[in-house]
């Protein structure tokens, strides 16, 4: 039984790593939100049986508010957005889909290599979480390095913070998963808000987030 | 006694918190101006009663000798910089770059951005430190794009993005901070206070520490503005308005490497963990190296200060990485220096910006004939932050570097090369900018130089002479963090 629910929890945060990897090479950007809601779900998933795991119920509102916010309101409004800013249909250039796809896997490879040692005496469950975790994170940074469109790099930076709730729910027992999680979707709201109002769209096409030198330009 | 300091305590929170919501109520914006003076004037003496009672903590927060230093510090500077931002908003409205709603809008944010960063120094708790970080980014970000402008939003974007991952970062390695603790402190809040984990961190396991301070650092030190995290600061310094330049680089960057100091402690008590120091100094050095080069190139004012701001952080993360009584007590001592000297930088700056109608180097010119109180505290604050004696950061630079040179000279080397670099640099914008002919004004500065005399004359007492009892404090506090 005991290896049942250790599997289940593994197969959760594994579909969740490999929802990050569809993330990674979609290109349109309505595709993307459909991607994102599955990867709130599966999140929204993960959680709740971490929950029935560790029997945690605070966990339970952590995986609804991952339901109801993530999953719900943010793809809805994401699709009005890019409705409103008429971006619904851009395809987006992505380069060396290949090249991105392997360093995601080099990505993944280096977590394990790094958490699996360091966690060694852990819980096991909480061990390979932690791993998936950290890969989905760092999944989610390469997504914002390698995409310019505003809204892509929200996702990506939703994806990295679904990876970070995902090892907070983790943690046994962790206090404050619950505050975290809201003080994060707070944060994400002001996100979207913010591309909303200030109409952020090509403004920052071509704004290399880790390379700023070419904006500055004349005002350095 | 220590149920007083909790009120103490609790106050420095609670009245920057009523205040935020008192100004959000107030229509006129003189008025919510003077709430704002008064709120951020009573935080700092409740903050100096802390000096006097004994420190003892209890609930949600936590009081030792080394965020009293922080706490005192920050609302010191919070209050002179309340002073200031209310003849620099005066003027705003009066050149109508600010709508009376927009200020409003500042002044509560004011008042929650200082909340939340004495909730973050006073935290007894890694999670809700983490939270108040969070919710200091967030004002700050919405108070650098408040002139609405192209540049303006742009900055407070690239600030948010950079500023959200770097404190996503962190949270990644508070969850390791926490999974370390949990096989030794069991489940729950105890496996997340300071005083607990401090008291047991030789048990934990060193490996997952070691992860998780690489995250932290690169996670806090992505808001100390650490090179090479550092993009988002030159532009929110600025495009925001130049009271919140001075408060960022006053305090928000001490706050963020506060909690980098604490997690050092934490990793220096595990014997078996990496010792955190050298990943300091290659930070700390390579901002130093990379701010100092990049001084040469800048054509904006306000950019030019971020940027030694970035090179005076680098300093500081150097100082305490090298670690020991004595650098430990240099980088307090420049951190304190920084903090006034540069916040006195940008008072002036402000008004210099708002007489010239510019903050582009080539067009301000002349400016000890032309403004000579503006200009000639520029000049002085400038002579401060490059490191001439007889003031401060003469002295706190002087111990970095003897101290460097006594355990390791080689690390002085790049060191000494890189202020010197930033010296020239400073030295060589400063003479274009306040002497020769002066550039024509656009109009008239009801400036208000009390903040800023205040300041500087700190600093100049700071560099004659340090009281005796300031110099215990300090090395009381270096002890601490060993």
């Amino acid at each position: 039984m005991e290896l049942l629910t250790i599997d289940i929890a593994h197969v959760l945060a594994g579909a969740l790593l490999l929802t990050s990897f569809m993330l990674l090479y979609q290109d349109r950007l309505s595709g993307l939100i459909n991607i994102y809601t599955l990867h709130a779900v599966i999140l929204s998933l993960s959680v709740a049986w971490q929950a029935h795991y560790q029997d945690a119920p605070h966990l339970y509102l952590t995986a609804a508010i991952a339901a109801i916010f993530k999953a719900l309101i943010i793809p809805f409004s994401l699709r009005r957005i890019i409705e409103r800013l008429r971006i619904h249909r851009t395809v987006e250039v992505i380069g060396g889909v290949g090249i991105t796809m392997l360093i995601g896997i080099f990505l993944v490879a280096l977590s394990l290599v790094v958490m699996l040692p360091a966690t060694a005496s852990a819980d096991p469950l909480a061990r390979e979480d932690i791993a998936f975790a950290l890969a989905i994170v760092l999944l989610g940074l390469l997504m914002m390095v390698t995409r310019r469109n505003a809204v892509s790099q929200i996702i990506g930076f939703m994806s990295l913070e679904n990876g970070l709730v995902l090892a907070a729910a983790g943690a046994n027992g962790m206090p404050l998963v619950v505050e975290i999680s809201v003080a994060f979707s707070i944060l994400i709201a002001f996100i979207v808000i913010g591309i909303f109002l200030f109409r952020i769209r090509e403004r920052f096409d071509n704004v290399d987030l880790f390379e700023l030198d070419r904006v500055r330009g004349g005002r350095s | 006694m220590s149920s007083d300091l909790f009120l103490v305590s609790n106050a420095l929170i609670a009245i920057p918190a009523v205040a935020a919501i008192a100004v959000a109520l107030v229509p006129e914006y003189r008025r919510s101006a003077v709430i704002n003076v008064c709120a951020s004037g009573a935080t700092f003496l409740f903050s100096l009663i802390l000096l006097i009672v004994e420190p003892e903590s209890g609930g949600y927060l936590f009081v030792d000798d080394l965020n009293i230093v922080f706490v005192v510090l920050s609302t010191f500077i919070g209050f002179t910089t309340s002073v200031y931002s209310a003849s620099y908003i005066d003027h705003e409205i009066e050149t109508g770059r600010l709508t009376s709603t927009n200020v409003r809008f500042y002044h509560a944010m004011y008042q929650s951005l200082m909340c939340a960063m004495n909730l973050a120094l006073l935290a007894s708790n890694i999670g809700l430190m983490w939270v108040a970080v969070e919710v200091a980014t967030l004002t700050t970000v919405l108070m650098v794009g408040i002139y609405r402008t192209p540049h303006a939003l742009e900055a407070a974007w690239k600030y948010f993005i950079l500023g959200s991952v770097g404190i996503a970062l962190a949270l990644f390695g508070t969850i390791l901070v926490y999974m370390a603790a949990e096989p030794v402190l069991g489940q729950g809040y105890d496996a997340m206070v300071w005083k607990t984990l401090m008291s047991q961190a030789p048990q934990f396991n060193p490996r997952m520490l070691n992860v998780a301070f690489v995250f932290l650092m690169l996670g806090y030190g992505t808001k100390v503005g650490l090179a090479p995290m550092h993009a988002w600061l030159p532009d929110a310094h600025a495009e925001g308005p130049t009271p919140i330049s001075a408060v960022l680089s006053g305090l928000l960057l001490n706050v963020a490497l506060y909690a980098v100091l604490r997690f050092k402690m934490l990793l220096t008590a595990n014997a078996a963990a990496i010792t955190p120091g050298p990943l300091m100094i290659a930070l700390g050095l390579a901002s130093l190296i990379m701010a100092a080069f990049m001084l040469y190139r800048r054509t904006d004012i306000k950019r030019l200060f971020a940027y030694s701001s970035i090179e005076h952080m680098g300093i500081i993360a150097f100082a305490f990485g090298m670690g020991g009584p004595l650098a430990n007590f240099a980088g307090l001592l420049h951190m304190t220096m920084h903090s006034l000297t540069k916040s006195a930088i940008f008072f002036s700056v402000g008004h210099i910006a708002q007489a010239k109608g510019t903050q582009k180097i080539a067009d301000i010119r002349g400016l000890t004939q032309s403004q000579p109180a503006l200009g000639w505290s520029l000049v002085a604050g400038v002579v401060a932050i490059i490191g001439l004696p007889p003031l401060g950061i003469f002295m706190s630079e002087f111990l970095v570097v003897s101290s460097t040179f006594a355990r390791q000279p080689l690390l002085a080397v790049p060191l000494v090369f890189g202020l010197l670099l930033a010296f020239g640099a400073l030295l060589l914008r400063l003479t274009g900018m306040a002497f020769g002919a002066p550039s024509p004004d656009v109009g008239e500065v009801k400036a208000s130089m009390l903040p800023l005399y205040a300041h500087l004359s700190l600093v100049l007492i700071a560099g004659l002479y340090l009281p005796a009892h300031v110099v215990t404090w300090f090395q009381n506090v270096a002890r601490l963090l060993g």
